[in-house]
């Protein structure tokens, strides 16, 4: 946590500001989002997000979800407030996030090899290295033999899986993933799920993950942000606190897993008519 | 990752190649078909005969040989194809350079697209005397009206091209720290250029019409002087025999550029 500490030390550039708990990675401040056209997206958005935990931001569509994972990404400047992603203040881009689009965004013309490694292309990595770590991604993420296949070659699932393999590739602390299962048949999603629950064992990162799937968030997260509808804000916090030792099914037939779930519909109730 | 899944999507991808080999050679087989069946329509409507000055296929076949043989059709390849190449690839250049800067910065747009729409719109046909006018009727006269023609729609495909990029891609360059020139050439360049050779191939058809427009329009030479020649003397197996003759080696030279885009820009197109 050297990081937090030099947030501290650089505490006046934030005046008013409350300090970031030592264990959160990214610090979300007074976020204000107002498009062209006075649509306001977010309203007053203050969030911590723990290192290391999965964390999902659900909502009713239109609520701002992926814009505000898109301003924390860097790719969305806020209208007023800020993001503190290890006590730095986001400007844009940076290695220590990663991104997993909604709509895979491979390169067609590139092999499955070529578009992992790419971020690692993009930093000016030495072919032999990058492709070495891309092959190891590739496998991670169960593509092994599909490293020289093109993009339309493979099934959405598994195109989803090249995306994911790049952000992993790059050894960002932090994955933010906008919807990445919602181009992805059902089964398929459910499978993808249960493989980001082991990746997550295994890479022990920090993500954050946008849906609008209630039972995909109580399945995944161990913390959901729910945002009212527009303008977005933060409406209730839950932790579900489930055991996930259990065999897949199982945890969907577990009690509090199904109570969560209902408890999160009755709270976006309010916001669907 | 579902083995099932995995097993089923291996076998259908080990599978593609007999597939579409076997695709590939029906495809070539149907087009055959049909060049012989254009070849015998030709030949019959020449019997009936529909036109008196209407050659059958045959004997359009023999005035292309009789061309051939005594050189007239080489010589005039030669004098056409000179002002063709020159102002086709001075256009290529220059017109894929000016269309990218167009799609790339918004000053260079302001500047640029207001005249090569105007360009494009224009019955350039009605320029070529004028050109005659400024330039007399040498070979930069040509030159320029090959240029007329093809160079507004390679611009203006090239411009739209770089204009539409996959927005999503770009975003993806940016979020794994991708610089403006990294952008450029493994992201913007590559995913326009299906768009840019598609104005390439406009573009050269559109040099071939506008050096037939010249060498009927400014003085006969070439293969526009074969035409009018053999017309005015009623040759007619050999005055179609010319016209067969720039068609073909248009569509030929238009599919060789095919070829070299996807070899050269798109290789996930060869499987």
């Amino acid at each position: 946590m050297v990081a937090v500490s030099r947030k501290i030390s650089a505490g006046p550039v934030f005046p008013g500001a409350e300090m970031a708990s030592p264990e959160s990675i990214i610090t979300v401040k007074g976020i204000n989002k107002v498009y062209p056209g006075q649509v306001h997206a977010l309203k007053d958005v203050d969030l911590d997000f723990p290192a290391g935990a999965l964390t999902t931001l659900l909502g009713p569509s239109g609520c701002g979800k992926t814009t505000l994972l898109k301003i924390i990404a860097g790719l969305l400047a806020p209208t007023t407030g800020e993001v503190l992603v290890k006590g730095r203040a986001v400007t844009g881009p940076g290695p220590e996030r990663a991104f997993v689009f909604q709509d895979f965004a491979l390169m067609p013309w590139a092999t499955v090899l070529r578009n992992v490694a790419f971020g690692l292309e993009l930093r000016n990595v030495a072919p032999k290295e990058r492709q070495d770590i891309a092959r190891h991604y590739i496998g991670e993420v169960g593509l092994a033999g599909f490293e020289e296949k093109y993009p339309h070659e493979l099934s959405g699932g598994m195109r989803q899986r090249v995306g994911l393999a790049r952000a992993l590739a790059v050894n960002a602390d932090v994955l933010l993933l906008d919807e990445p299962f919602s181009a992805v048949d059902e089964q398929t999603r459910r499978k993808f799920q249960e493989d980001l629950l082991r990746l997550r064992e295994t890479e022990r990162k920090t993500f954050l993950f946008v849906t609008h799937s209630i039972e995909e968030a109580v399945y995944l997260s161990d913390r959901i942000v729910l945002l009212s509808r527009r303008p977005g804000r933060i409406s209730q916090i839950i932790e579900p606190k489930i055991d996930r030792s259990g065999s897949p099914d199982e945890i969907r037939r577990d009690q509090a897993y199904l109570d969560i779930v209902e408890e999160i519909w009755q709270g976006l109730r309010q916001f669907v008519d | 990752m579902d083995a099932r899944i995995d097993d089923v999507v291996a076998a259908r991808l080990a599978a593609e190649p007999d597939e579409r080999a076997r695709s590939r050679r029906q495809l070539l087989a149907w087009r055959l078909a049909s060049i012989a069946l254009f070849c015998a329509a030709w030949e019959f409507a020449g019997r009936i005969p529909i036109n008196l000055a209407f050659p059958t296929f045959l004997e359009t076949v023999e005035a292309f040989g009789e061309m051939l043989a005594d050189g007239t059709m080489l010589r005039a390849y030669f004098i056409t194809l000179q002002p063709l190449v020159i102002g086709v690839v001075l256009s290529g250049i220059i017109g894929v350079s000016a269309g990218v800067a167009m799609g790339l910065r918004k000053s260079v747009e302001w500047v640029g697209a207001p005249v090569f729409i105007v360009l494009q719109a224009a019955p350039v046909a009605a320029l070529i005397p004028m050109v005659t006018f400024i330039y007399g009727i040498g070979m930069t006269a040509k030159v320029i009206s090959v240029c007329l023609l093809a160079l507004p729609v390679i611009v203006l495909n090239s411009y739209k091209a770089v204009a539409n990029v996959n927005p999503s891609l770009l975003a993806m360059c940016r979020c794994f720290l991708g610089n403006r020139l990294q952008q450029i050439v493994k992201i913007i360049l590559p995913d326009a250029s299906p768009v840019i050779f598609a104005g390439l191939r406009l573009g050269i058809s559109a040099g071939f019409i506008g050096i037939i427009l010249a060498e009927l329009l400014i003085t006969p030479t070439g293969i526009g002087d074969l035409i009018t020649y053999h017309r005015a003397v009623a040759n007619y197996a050999h005055m179609y025999a010319s016209i067969a003759s720039i068609i073909v080696f248009s569509a030929l030279t238009l599919t060789l550029l095919q070829w070299v885009e996807v070899t050269l820009f798109r290789p996930e197109k060869q499987r």
